[in-house]
């Protein structure tokens, strides 16, 4: 079907490519020829597969069925992705997804030429070039998580065009950025094709408008590809005079049905109004968000907000709802303050969020029904009043299906619905369109207008499409805090002496621009493009380095690094943490058991009974309660808890013992807790045995009794016997081993939950590169803890380091290296963030507490545990450090605990890698 | 407030924590398997005790000394020589070392009274201390018994009978199980709602909660019994299937009254799941704080060692956490039998302490929702 263009090979060729997740089918079929030099554009409604294919170009996600020849390779063989992958540029869609929020403009470009191999220079050299060019150089140190949306993309696409690649591939670049920004990036885009012809762009769009200027389209629907060509060819085709009528025009006859434009009928006269705000401000900080902002919605009334992304729209819509407290001024709801406590106004707004906000572990038909009960509509009328919803937002289909696993525009609608399931008198939505496709909004629309024109409800809504804004009855533009203008579209236009609202709003900003002296953002700069230092830094991988190059190790380690050292807290926690953890471990586990309670049943009531107890009494071990009267007494005491031992002396003791007549004293101690029953054990006995050999002697017995042979007990490495001694040198391998696992355990899987993973996707990194450069920051920052651990032991604890500190040095750092790859290995593994927390803790604190021999030796334990005991790293470091620490020794004595060490780091490692995917499954 | 709200919300927890099918794998682990593991690991009060002897007698006293180290207290001695010794306990390789020296037999008939040394790991504290004193009453025993065969040794008739109460082997698995049962009690809660009041707020659900007629107070006491469930759920099945099942351990009071214990426990924990999720950013400091706080919750609440012997600023500190006062009345319960009657003071220890986690965790959670937009 396709007429590729003659006069080069094409950039990518896909023949019968096919894709689905699960039971849905994304992709059937597709076969195309992509012709290369060209700007490409991927056209049709949300969730037709767009964003899927382009994946797949990208070598992003795996091929299923199909072939996919890339820049003249197989993209389903590894070695040719990775050859070409520095050739090939991937934007994917969101807002700045692919972006380090915590890391500054430069730091993220940065990042990015390093992963491509540029030295240190060129790299200078092309940010400085690429900044100037978008006008980001301004903000070169802000953090990415701080720009706006328009600057965002702007700072994803210098990212991609880092390395100068001859296929770009941007999804949906321009979705959710305002005109002004989209316009400039679309420049950007000419400019630097300008300045290299060679290269492909493949964009896919929402926006028809930007389509049209487009090369050369593909339009699709419903995972298959309904037409290629030009977008004149396209128009003449469909015999449409506008490329969003020739969309449609092209779509079975099925779907295009049921579409029809949007009509607007006249609103009847003013009401009262429904929103006020007056002089509402809001400050963060020293920043102004919302700057005196007033206007007056009346009931029924569509009123739009435009302005450029971060202008503080959201910030109003958030004062409005109650959610933020404006810092001045006053918002008033159906001629009420709005109170946040005020559950009542709550019920008659519906608020839906520019951030997807409905919860994805829910169907859509549950998360439906749950709105509608925390609405508090009559149970009886739900059902009903869900099957309306799905009819009016066409959701039948869905109702079962996951939200995250539907298309954005889907999503949209979900959303809207659910914002209006409670049937609210007025509605406020923030960008609800953005990313909705041109049928998807029409519909959208057509719900809202009659909501407005039939049911009286007033709607506030955020929006960067003009067709949008101009079905609005007023709108007003927002700029950097304060309002710039409100009116109805018509008088804005005439105001302004403009072809189009477009033109109109880009006129405001641009004056509101000039005034700030905001230059770079002119757009008539020439952007100078020039990539050939860059090109003559970029010296084709070779040997080794193409599967292993340190640098890129570097990057990857300095990024985490930089994210570590932008949350201090995480730091401090880090640090400062396992320092509180050692004073309150190694001062709290004591395992010398004293002051155990203790109660007598003397039923004899003699000296000799009372000598007895005073030599229990008398030690330090015991303390004397109030006597037991009975055997009640004594059975509820001990099951109380109260007494730990509970000594019956028989009557006659004292009588019988002159006699030379047995006797027998009967103990009982409380065997809850094993070991200190067990200890409580020994020192009965002991002292049982001293006093006997006391009265012995007394007796005249003389030195018979006081024995035959003499036992000398010698504690070596410890000689007082003191808990700190033993403890602190055990305590030390516990932190290293939860801490560094805690650091490591979320670095893979966090960037998977928010999707940043994709770089790693789409660059020459290899998965030994990526997993290496996460674990070395977390390997310093680890043993920089054991080095400050140490330290205090020493000063503070006053344990003495008797052996070789090289020793416990050369340990630690292979032991740390064995936890972080522990953590590493649970990242790779695990699916969400909350899912690797708590695998690390249960994965960690028991076979480091209690199988690796802190308490109990690992050769007295049985079973499973004496296996995990056996091959866990915590076990090994465990001796090391109480060899080095308490028993002086060097490495010749320890040799042996650094084997299962050495082998630890590398095995769990290697398992963490084979893991770990290169591609999206 | 509307219980409605709080059953619906509730509701949604227990859906959303279906949805996650590696966790729930990760529950099932560690309310069965891990459990097991931990008691089954934990050795019966002194066992396989290392012991090695240097035997430079080579007398029938000293092989009778020798021979009465057996399994499962200690495992078979290795005799060795002096050299040896040293270089042995060095590498761990023993926790004991019996020295016998040259003529023990000859002098001690004799009535010389030789010496016997013990070597003693000190830093295995806890084998240490009870395996030291099992030698010296074994060896004590062996040679009063060889030298009564020669000669005429005086004795006092006073016989101990000690016995060890509620469980009389003083089978350290029956601890095991269920301080292990207490522990992932308080670890699986706190992450529960932890985390998951993280994720909310990281993917901007909770933002969109406060839009709708429903409390902070509403939202909090949804988690709180929603994963309070779960978690009541799997320490019931913990304590039928695999502690009184598996392991056979029996347990002495009322099972309804200690899950009813826990049901307070749980409020809690779960109370500071939420706290600590309104304290951190992000999830990886999350991550961090949830070490910080279980370890000491574990280590110090009275499972791991006795409170007896901790410091006293320790102990008193620790009354504040609601493990050290769970743990007490699980002791209570589940091996003394105890009712009501002996364990109310936990129960409204437990009580004050949640609650006034619960109310800082809601101040806290209304200040966060207020600074979150």
């Amino acid at each position: 079907m396709s007429v590729a263009p003659t006069d080069s090979a094409p950039v990518a060729r896909l023949t019968g490519i096919g894709l689905r997740y699960g039971a849905v089918r994304a992709l059937a079929g597709i076969d195309l020829e992509l012709p290369a030099g060209r700007l490409l554009g991927l056209i049709g409604p949300d969730g037709v597969g767009k964003s899927s294919l382009l994946a797949l170009i990208a070598g992003a996600r795996a091929i299923q069925t199909g072939r996919i020849e890339v820049l003249g390779g197989d993209m389903a063989d590894a070695r040719h992705r990775r050859r070409v992958c520095p050739r090939i540029a991937y934007m994917p869609q969101g807002l700045g997804k692919n972006l380090y929020p915590t890391l500054s403009i430069f730091e993220n470009l940065d990042f990015f030429g390093s992963l491509f191999g540029h030295g240190r220079a060129a790299r200078a050299a092309r940010i400085r070039e690429l900044t100037a060019v978008t006008g980001l150089a301004p903000f070169i140190d802000r953090p990415a998580g701080k720009l706006s949306g328009g600057m965002k993309q702007k700072l994803g696409l210098c990212c991609a065009l880092i390395h100068d690649p001859d296929l770009l591939i941007l999804d949906e670049p321009t979705t959710g950025v305002d005109p002004l920004s989209r316009r400039q990036f679309w420049e950007l885009i000419a400019g630097i094709r300008a300045a290299r012809p060679g290269m492909s762009v493949l964009v896919a769009t929402a926006y028809m408008e930007e389509a049209a200027r487009f090369d050369w389209l593909v339009a699709m629907d419903a995972g298959a590809v309904l037409a290629t060509g030009t977008p004149q060819a396209l128009l003449e085709r469909s015999g449409s005079a506008s490329l969003e009528e020739a969309f449609i025009a092209l779509l079975p006859e099925t779907r295009r049905h049921d579409h029809r434009p949007v009509v607007i009928p006249p609103r009847p006269g003013d009401g009262d109004a429904a929103i006020e705000a007056q002089d509402l401000s809001m400050r963060f900080g020293d920043f102004v968000a919302v700057d005196q902002v007033s206007f007056r919605i009346q009931r029924g009334e569509i009123f739009g907000f435009l302005g450029s992304n971060g202008c503080g729209k959201t910030t109003t819509m958030k004062m409005l709802t109650g959610l933020l407290p404006p810092s001045a001024g006053q918002a008033r709801l159906f001629g009420q303050a709005v109170d946040p406590r005020d559950l009542a106004t709550r019920r008659r707004v519906g608020y839906m969020s520019q951030a997807f906000s409905l919860y994805t572990e829910l169907t859509v038909r549950q998360n439906l029904a749950l709105h509608a009960r925390l609405f508090a509509l009559p149970e009886a009328s739900i059902p009903a009043r869900v099957g309306e919803m799905v009819q009016r937002f066409d959701l039948a289909g869905v109702m079962d299906a996951l939200p995250n696993a539907l298309p954005l525009g889907v999503r949209q609608r979900l959303s809207l619905a659910v914002a209006l399931i409670h049937g609210p008198e007025l509605l406020i939505l923030d960008e609800p369109t953005s990313g909705v496709d041109p049928i998807a909004r029409d519909g959208f629309w057509r719900a809202l207008v009659e909501l407005s024109r039939r049911d009286g409800v007033t709607i506030f809504i955020s929006t960067h499409f003009m067709n949008e804004a101009e079905r609005c009855d007023r709108i007003s533009l927002m700029h950097e805090g304060p309002v710039l203008v409100t009116d109805t579209p018509t008088v804005l236009i005439r105001q302004r002496g403009a072809d189009s609202l477009e033109d109109a709003f880009i006129g405001y900003l641009e004056d509101a621009a000039v005034v700030e002296a905001d230059a770079p953002l002119k757009s008539d700069r020439t952007p100078a493009a020039t990539p050939a230092q860059a090109t003559a830094t970029e010296a084709g991988p070779r040997g080794w380095q193409r599967f292993f190059d340190p640098r890129r190790v570097v990057s990857y380690a300095r990024r985490e690094a930089l994210e570590l050292r932008r949350d201090p807290i995480r730091l401090t926690l880090a640090l400062v943490g396992s320092v509180i953890l050692m004073f309150v471990m190694g001062y709290g586990i004591s395992l010398d058991v004293e002051d155990l309670t203790f109660a007598v049943l003397d039923r004899d009531q003699t000296t000799v009974s009372r000598d007895y107890t005073l030599n229990i009494a008398g030690s330090r071990y015991f303390v004397e309660q109030p006597p037991i009267t009975d055997y009640d007494d004594l059975d509820r005491r001990m099951r109380a808890g109260k007494l730990s031992l509970a000594i019956e002396i028989p009557s006659g003791f004292a009588r019988d013992i002159a006699r030379g007549r047995a006797v027998e004293i009967g103990a009982w101690i409380d065997g809850a807790m094993p070991t200190r029953a067990e200890t409580a054990r020994g020192y009965v006995q002991g002292m049982h045995a001293h006093w006997l050999a006391t009265k012995a002697r007394e007796a005249g017995h003389g030195d018979a009794l006081a024995g035959l042979a003499n036992l000398e007990t010698r504690f070596r490495y410890n000689p007082d016997v003191k808990s700190l001694v033993a403890m602190v040198p055990a305590v030390i391998p516990l932190l290293l081993m939860l801490i560094p696992a805690m650091l490591a355990a979320l670095s893979v899987v966090r960037e998977k939950e928010l999707g940043s993973i994709t770089n790693f996707y789409v660059t020459p990194t290899t998965r030994l590169e990526f997993l290496l450069g996460k674990q070395l920051p977390y390997v310093v920052l680890s043993f920089l803890s054991f080095l400050l651990l140490t330290l205090l032991a020493v000063t503070v604890f006053g344990v003495p380091l008797k052996g070789s500190f090289l020793t416990l040095t050369a340990g630690a750092l292979l032991y740390v290296g064995a936890a972080t790859a522990v953590g590493l290995l649970i990242s790779t593994f695990m699916r969400s963030q909350i899912a690797a927390l708590f695998g690390t803790a249960v994965l960690t604190i028991l076979p480091a507490a209690s199988f690796s021999g802190m308490i109990d030796p690992v050769s007295s334990l049985e079973g499973m545990g004496r296996f995990i005991g056996e091959i866990y790293p915590t076990t090994h470091f465990l001796t090391i450090a109480r060899g080095t620490f308490s028993k002086a020794l060097n490495f010749s004595d320890l040799y042996a605990a650094f084997i299962p060490l050495a082998l630890a780091v590398p095995v769990l490692f290697g398992l963490s890698a084979v893991l770990l995917k290169k591609q999206e499954n | 407030m509307r219980a409605a709200n709080i059953l619906h919300l509730g509701v949604k927890e227990l859906r959303s924590l279906t949805r996650d099918p590696i966790m729930l794998v990760l529950i099932v682990y560690a309310f069965t398997v891990s459990i097991y593991t931990a008691a089954t690991a934990m050795p019966e009060t002194l066992n396989k005790a290392p012991i090695a002897i240097v035997d430079e007698d080579r007398s029938p006293l000293s092989e009778r000394i020798a021979s009465a180290f057996y399994p499962p207290y200690f495992v078979l001695p290795k005799f060795i020589t002096q050299a040896e010794m040293d270089a042995r306990m060095d590498a761990g390789l023993d926790t004991f070392a019996l020295d016998i020296p040259p003529d023990f037999q000859r002098d001690l008939l004799a009535g010389r009274r030789p010496t016997i040394q013990l070597n003693v790991d000190a830093t295995r504290m806890s084998q240490a201390f009870t395996g030291s004193g099992y030698i010296q009453t074994i060896v004590a025993d062996e040679v009063r018994v060889f030298a009564q065969r020669y000669r005429d040794v005086p004795e006092l008739p006073v016989e101990l009978a000690l016995r060890a109460r509620f469980n009389p082997q003083l089978n350290k698995s029956w601890f095991g199980a269920i301080m292990q049962v207490i522990n992932n009690v308080t670890m699986l809660s706190i992450v529960l709602t932890g985390a998951a009041l993280i994720r909310e707020r990281e993917h901007g659900t909770v933002e969109h909660l406060l839009v709708m007629p429903v409390t902070p107070f509403e939202i909090m006491t949804s988690k709180v019994w929603a994963m309070g469930l779960v978690v009541l759920a799997a320490t019931a099945f913990a304590l039928t299937a695999v502690v009184q099942g598996a392991l056979s351990v029996p347990i002495e009071g009322s099972l309804a009254l200690f899950l009813a214990g826990a049901a307070l426990h749980l409020f809690a924990t779960t109370s500071t799941g939420i706290l600590l999720g309104t304290i951190a950013r992000s999830m990886p400091q999350f991550g961090l704080l949830l070490m910080l706080i279980l370890l000491p919750l574990q280590m110090l609440s009275g499972g791991t060692t006795p409170r007896e012997s901790m410091p006293e600023i320790v102990q008193y500190l620790m009354l504040a956490a609601p493990n050290t006062h769970f743990v007490m009345l699980a002791q209570a319960i589940l091996y003394r039998g105890a009712g009501l009657a002996v364990v109310w003071p936990q129960l409204v220890a437990i009580a004050i302490i949640g609650t006034t986690l619960f109310s800082l965790a809601l101040l806290r959670f209304r200040r966060t929702i207020a600074t979150l937009a």
